[in-house]
């Protein structure tokens, strides 16, 4: 259904050559400022802490090392304990994939519902569903932490986790619908014709060939959710905070020497999984965007 | 089928929260680098040896604001801290809003009013006296730091009075040094304000205006004079102030780079970190024209009511922190006073000393009063209001000191 | 967000039948009743939610702010009071004028550095897959995390202008962060930095659908490639322009880590934003009534940009149904 990725896009075979120069040049241009700020931390994390506050940011390092890498994962001080962030890390991760793989799945089983098997009112709801994407968090923290407290899953991962679904579920709802409008009907109706019912048909016909919009749910869910640093600070406490809050408590210190470094070698780790997420599933990303956006 | 699975992942989290450590006492704070954890790792290791584990809580960031963020999401929730950090009006906002629990047992017991000035004690207690937080330390605000060499080198000496100052300044301008290190954060343009008022209308002027928030007091001239000294200091900082952390400016003093400082006394801490001795290698001296005076500020650890089960916990804290030999070890590190003033002062350098006989005279004359800039004068929402006003004037140049007292009494008023 | 392109694009498909089996099949034993109520029951919980933790909490906020509440929630109503005295706050206005100044900016440098890129890269580049990680992995990092490393390149004594200094270039000058009047456009170069990619992977999602039948057809009758790219192709992405717009309306109101990581708000409380505006006043400065007084009015503007657009999508989709 979908258009493959390698159909030619543009009828271009006229093009001098020197149009090619002018477009890879062009790219490359943008593609080095793109990555400056990346470049400078990376840089930066490599080099001792004399030859920062001495020299040029974009400098290589005149003596490579890795120590603060190794300081930040294991020896940082987070607070009173020094044991770098290499526990917060697994705390993101208990997180983060439970939330994702909740709000994916009911996201698409919501987009399901509104495409397939309409009734009176479903797109009102969709409309009510879709503006619960534009709030802001800010004005949720309190009475959320009040629901919380109530539920007895405030401070908990528990607490977390629904807190993620709740305002992740608008995005994937609208993912998994906008890409299930153009899902054809006809195999819907074929298989219940068959005798396929509400589950079946979800499992057999739908979940097979959602790849693409799954993988633009996870990656979606996956960033924001592992960037979260409001929520993290909010419903969490000590040892069992996210990355971010270990990582904010790294780098704003307020006295002393920076360890410019460590910092950056930290925020490169807390980064890590998203970058890998959007470096490895960039290319499933605009696919999964395209997919729903040619006919059926 | 999608419920189950809900309800099979919350559980499976649910129990990994059951156990919980029976006794621990939770403490949420904001000193996350190093000499301030060190210190504070002092009062870890005496909680854990009076059999008390201790549950780090550090959210770091903004002075504290992002702690106070995240208390407000806790209280909220039900599930406040047992202890947390805490500065001037914010323990009163919570003590009034009946939150924060009774520690008066330890405090009557130890005879902590014979110890915490009054001042300070003010905040430490709830409207009906009983105490409810446990002070750590006196931070003066109302100082000076100065790179001695420069001074040595330019053959000038500690200013009396604004004036000197300004014509101070200007050898130093000339000599190719930065006169005044500054980071351009409202709180920063703040702290030197309280020695602005202080320094144009006297103390009972300062208390007049920035304590009782007398209309009449914040609508004279004094304070226009005030601002006309921040608008004379505006043109000693270098260019590049604007957005710098506090610390990056004392480095810059230390350096050489730059004379002074105006700045609480934490900078000290950074003087002596770098290996500085004071009257040797940096000076400190008051803001001219607020010699008597001591504008404050002080961190405390505010108990909040969590129950029963609790309380020793948070009694045996308090006492923790009470405890003159924390008290000097832990100051010694931040570059404050004990809160108590029968510490003695011997291990103390000739600026902590300084600042520890100069409190006794203050207390004496009525003159120790809580800094605005730090949230020991006026309420969080008023303070606020007055921050704009300062920053955004700092912040623009040719600005006219008059508009500037007027618009600092209005947004007063309004926040009241 | 971005798939909201599809719903446009799709729109426009001939009006296939839409299937509404659960109307046309009947169940008659109480099971099949179950079967019936099934989607429903699927999509409640998530229905609930919504109203819950949406809705419920809108209308708490918009109750709040017609209250005197400091600290804490009080119940003691003050009808507009809070909205005037945040209106008359010389910090709102800065805020407003910071909103739509960034706002413009931020929306229009985006649309146009992602089209432009998306166009450049739909040229059949080898390395296409790096080059798009390129650009898009601003999007992915937290400002807590890029924030420091562009608080560095654009202070002047130690980023770019000492950078150009030492290359020899002694009258360069960049110090927008440090000016009143020019830090605002220093948030919208990171701004525009960190979304710009994400945008541009929408334009090349939609540059990938357009009809190449109508690209030959003008190739062959001698269109240059600028006016194919100009009269064809940028026409039809027109739904694209429309999703990126709300998506980035969105991000520029809702801006908040993008400030503080960058300018604390500052100089003085030049970079002032409406979101930095409520949560300094809700947090940090004991004004509950203010913040939510300043959150309903951004609610508010958010509810004007949205709701026209959701009402569109609503009902094209409706006329498709006839």
């Amino acid at each position: 259904m979908a258009k493959t990725w390698e159909t030619p896009q543009m009828v271009q075979e006229t093009g001098f050559r020197w149009s090619r120069v002018v477009v890879y040049g062009l790219l490359v241009f943008f593609g080095a400022v793109y990555l400056l700020p990346l470049l400078v931390m990376l840089l930066t994390s490599f080099k001792p802490l004399p030859e920062i506050y001495a020299g040029n940011m974009v400098a290589l390092p005149r003596h490579w090392t890795v120590e603060p890498w190794v300081n930040a994962w294991t020896k940082a001080c987070v607070g009173l304990n020094c044991n770098g962030i290499k526990g917060y890390f697994w705390n993101s991760i208990q997180m983060t994939v439970p939330a994702v793989v909740i709000s994916t799945g009911m996201g698409l089983l919501n987009g399901y519902v509104l495409t397939k098997w309409r009734f009176r009112g479903a797109n009102v709801l969709f409309g009510l569903i879709l503006f619960g994407c534009f709030i802001p968090f800010q004005i949720v923290l309190i009475p959320m932490a009040t629901f919380l407290g109530r539920m007895g899953i405030a401070s908990s991962t528990t607490g977390l986790v629904f807190v993620h679904v709740v305002y992740g579920l608008c995005f994937t709802t609208l993912y998994a619908r906008n890409y299930y409008m153009a899902f054809p009907d006809e195999l819907v109706k074929a298989a219940m014709i068959d005798g396929a019912r509400f589950f079946s048909i979800f499992r057999r016909v739908l979940l097979p060939n959602s790849g693409p919009i799954i993988i633009v749910a996870v990656i979606w869910q996956f960033t924001n959710i592992w960037n979260d640093f409001l929520f993290g600070a909010s419903f969490s406490t000590g040892t069992s905070a996210p990355m971010t809050v270990a990582l904010n408590n790294v780098v704003m210190t307020s006295t002393g020497e920076r360890e410019y470094n460590v910092h950056m070698a930290a925020a490169m780790i807390a980064a890590l999984p998203t970058l890998m997420v959007y470096v490895f599933g960039g290319r499933y990303f605009v696919r999964g965007l395209m997919a729903g956006s040619v006919k059926g | 089928m999608k419920m189950k699975m809900v309800v099979a992942v919350m559980a499976l989290f649910a129990v990994r929260h059951a156990w919980a450590e029976e006794q621990a006492v939770e403490v949420v704070h904001w000193w996350t680098s190093g000499g301030e954890a060190a210190a504070l790792n002092v009062l870890k290791e005496d909680m854990q040896k009076r059999g008390y584990a201790w549950k780090d809580s550090p959210i770091a960031g903004g002075g504290g604001e992002q702690a106070r963020t995240v208390l407000r999401a806790r209280v909220a929730a039900g599930n406040p801290p047992d202890a947390m950090q805490m500065l001037g009006f914010t323990i009163r906002d919570y003590a009034d809003e009946g939150l924060l629990g009774d520690l008066s047992s330890v405090a009557n017991k130890e005879g902590w009013d014979k110890v915490v000035p009054a001042p300070l004690a003010k905040f430490s207690k709830n409207a009906k006296g009983q105490w409810v937080a446990a002070p750590v330390n006196i931070h003066r605000t109302n100082w000076i730091w100065a790179n001695k060499k420069i001074f040595d080198e330019l053959k000038i000496s500690p200013p009396k009075t604004f004036d000197e100052l300004i014509a101070i300044s200007a050898k130093i301008k000339a000599a190719g040094y930065i006169p005044l290190a500054h980071g351009g954060q409202p709180w920063q343009e703040a702290t030197i304000f309280d020695s602005a008022v202080m320094s144009a209308g006297g103390p009972a002027f300062y208390k007049k205006a920035m304590i009782e928030l007398d209309p009449a007091a914040l609508g004279s001239k004094n304070m226009e004079k005030a601002f006309d000294q921040m608008a004379k200091l505006r043109t000693l900082v270098d260019d590049n102030f604007s957005g710098r952390d506090w610390n990056l400016a004392t480095a810059m003093v230390i350096n050489g780079k730059a004379a002074m400082q105006m700045m609480g006394d934490w900078a000290k801490g950074e003087f002596i970190k770098a290996g500085k001795k004071p009257n040797v290698d940096f000076l400190c001296f008051q803001y001219p024209g607020t010699e008597g005076a001591f504008t404050f500020n002080t961190d405390q650890f505010a108990m909040f009511k969590v129950g029963e089960k609790q309380a020793k916990g948070q009694l045996t804290l308090a006492s923790a922190v009470m405890n003159p030999s924390f008290q000097e070890a832990f100051n010694l590190a931040k570059g404050s006073i004990p809160a108590r003033t029968d510490v003695p002062d011997t291990k103390f350098e000739a600026c902590g000393k300084k600042s520890m006989a100069d409190l006794k005279v203050a207390i004496k004359n009525d003159t120790m009063l809580g800094s605005f800039a730090h949230g020991h004068a006026m309420p969080d929402a008023v303070k606020g209001a007055g921050y704009d006003v300062v920053t955004k004037f700092f912040n623009h140049p040719g600005a006219s000191s008059a508009e500037a007292a007027k618009e600092f009494a209005k947004a007063i008023e309004a926040a009241k | 967000m971005q798939t909201t392109v599809m719903t446009e694009q799709e729109a426009r498909a001939p009006a296939g039948s839409v299937t509404q089996p659960a109307a046309r099949v009947g169940w008659s034993s109480p099971r099949g009743w179950l079967q019936q109520q099934l989607p429903r029951l699927v999509l409640s919980p998530t229905v609930v939610i919504t109203l819950v933790f949406v809705y419920g909490f809108i209308l708490w906020t918009l109750y709040l702010s017609f209250t005197r509440s400091r600290g804490i929630p009080s119940h003691e109503l003050v009808g507009w009071l809070n909205y005037q005295r945040v209106w008359n706050h010389p910090r709102w206005s800065v805020a407003l004028h910071n909103l739509a100044v960034f706002g413009i900016l931020y929306i229009a440098l985006c649309l146009v550095l992602g089209l432009f890129i998306a166009i450049l890269l739909d040229q059949r580049i080898r390395q296409e897959g790096a080059l798009r990680a390129i650009y898009l992995y601003p999007m992915a990092l937290s400002f807590i995390v890029t924030g420091t490393a562009w608080k560095w390149m654009l202070n002047p004594g130690l980023g770019l202008e000492k950078l150009f200094k030492d290359w020899g270039f002694a009258n360069f000058k960049f110090d927008w962060i440090i000016d009143e009047r020019m830090a605002i456009y220093t948030v919208v170069i990171a701004g525009v930095w960190q979304a710009s990619g994400f945008v541009m992977a929408m334009f090349l999602a939609g540059l990938r659908g357009v009809d190449q039948d109508l690209i030959k057809a003008a190739s062959i009758d001698g269109a240059s490639l600028p006016r194919i790219y100009r009269r064809i192709i940028i026409p039809q992405l027109r739904p694209v322009f429309l999703s990126a717009v709300v998506i980035l309306a969105h991000l520029a109101i809702k801006s908040y880590e993008l400030v503080v990581a960058l300018t604390g708000g500052g100089p003085g409380y030049a970079t002032e934003m409406p979101s930095t505006f409520m949560y300094a006043h809700t947090f940090t400065r004991s004004q509950l009534g203010w913040g939510a007084a300043s959150a309903t009015m951004m609610l508010l503007t958010v509810a004007a940009i949205m709701v026209p657009y959701l009402y569109s999508e609503v009902r094209t989709v409706r006329s498709r149904r006839q």
